[in-house]
């Protein structure tokens, strides 16, 4: 029985084949946070329910495709008046614009597991492209795929009105996210 | 002039200063957190705090000075129980005085916002962000102004009471009218 498990363990640590495609997102050990300023103070949240789409193989990155969709109604905006505030039709408009989505174009390899993912992201009515860096990092049982770029909101028009004044909140958003997956 | 029965001018200049931002940042504390969330709210917000963090510094300042610097005594004439209560209503002043935006560092540090002195100077979080530990520092620090609202009452109201009933020469012990009777 010991044998057993141990020849289990060994097969499910072993690394996959190299030739392995991550399509199978892990959501519980993937997350999506930013970090922006309010008053000259960082004030972090994210989001808590986004499903993420994606093909990825090593070998052929410029194959490799992905996209996400944000539930926006999931965010934690770093305290529960600011998670109300950003529901409304200056900040997000969740009722007309529930999601965020993001799909990839392209896919350009910058080296050392670097790559540079092309895209549109689609927020509130408004499409903008992105070109967002990502650090691929393969795991004995996931790959982690990391990614930060930063966002001006008001490109989106989040936070509109008496919000668009940028010295109380700063128009920049750092986003920073990390997707798990494994292969098939 | 002899300065036996007045303060040091540090000790005055520190006296008021203080007292003017505890007197905007007390009824600015009570406004604002009714406030609906806007712009003007978190920069209220950020005032207020702004100000307890100079309150804090300067009253460590005035509390070295204090320590190091003999205060004028008291009038003849002034029962030993008012000596007392005012030896315990001063110490009580000056322990609010610290408490009281020490109180409110940490219930915004439990909040999860860091303070960050005129928007410029960031003062560590001591304690992590915890939505329930933040709840009861607020009541922590409304319960604390409110007694210092009551304290500073009593403080006022005994100087006053000594000076313009008793007619003792006492606002001049904080700069205020006639520098010397002799």
């Amino acid at each position: 029985m010991k044998f057993a498990t141990f020849i289990l363990l060994a097969v499910l640590a072993t690394p996959a084949a190299h030739a392995v495609e991550y399509t199978t997102v892990l959501p519980k050990q993937s997350s999506i946070g930013f970090e922006f300023r309010q008053m000259g103070v960082p004030v972090k949240g994210g989001f808590k329910r986004f499903v993420t789409q994606m093909q990825f193989d090593p070998a052929r990155p410029e194959a490799a495709r992905a996209s996400i969709e944000i539930d926006l109604a999931s965010i934690d905006a770093g305290s529960p008046e600011a998670d109300d505030e950003s529901a409304g039709k200056l900040w997000f408009n969740c009722s007309v614009y529930p999601k965020a989505i993001f799909v990839s174009k392209e896919v350009r390899a910058l080296g050392n597991n670097r790559f540079e993912l092309h895209g549109t992201l689609t927020l509130k009515g408004k499409s903008r492209e992105m070109a967002i860096p990502v650090t691929y990092a393969p795991g004995k049982n996931a790959a982690t795929f990391d990614g930060a770029f930063v966002l001006r909101r008001l490109d989106f028009g989040i936070g509109e009105g008496m919000w668009a004044d940028v010295a109380t909140v700063a128009n920049e958003v750092q986003v920073k996210f990390r997707i798990a997956a494994t292969g098939k | 002039m002899t300065a036996s029965n007045r303060y040091s001018t540090p000790a005055i200049a520190l006296h008021w200063l203080i007292a003017l931002l505890i007197f905007v940042a007390f009824p600015l504390g009570v406004y604002m957190h009714e406030l609906p969330l806007s712009p003007d709210k978190l920069k209220l917000y950020s005032y207020h705090k702004w100000i307890g963090v100079s309150v804090f510094l300067l009253v460590a300042i005035r509390l070295g000075w204090r320590l190091t610097h003999t205060p004028p005594a008291l009038p003849d004439g002034i029962a030993a129980w008012q000596r007392r209560a005012s030896a315990v209503v001063h110490g009580l002043l000056y322990l609010l005085m610290i408490a009281i935006p020490l109180s409110g560092w940490l219930m915004s540090s439990a909040k999860g916002f860091q303070t960050v002195w005129f928007g410029v100077l960031p003062l560590p979080d001591l304690i992590g962000k915890n939505r329930e530990l933040g709840e009861l520092l607020a009541e922590v620090h409304e319960a604390l102004n409110f007694t210092l609202l009551a304290l500073v009452i009593l403080h006022v109201g005994a100087a006053l009471k000594h000076h313009f009933i008793e007619r003792q020469p006492f606002l001049q012990r904080m700069g205020l009218g006639k520098k010397e009777r002799t």
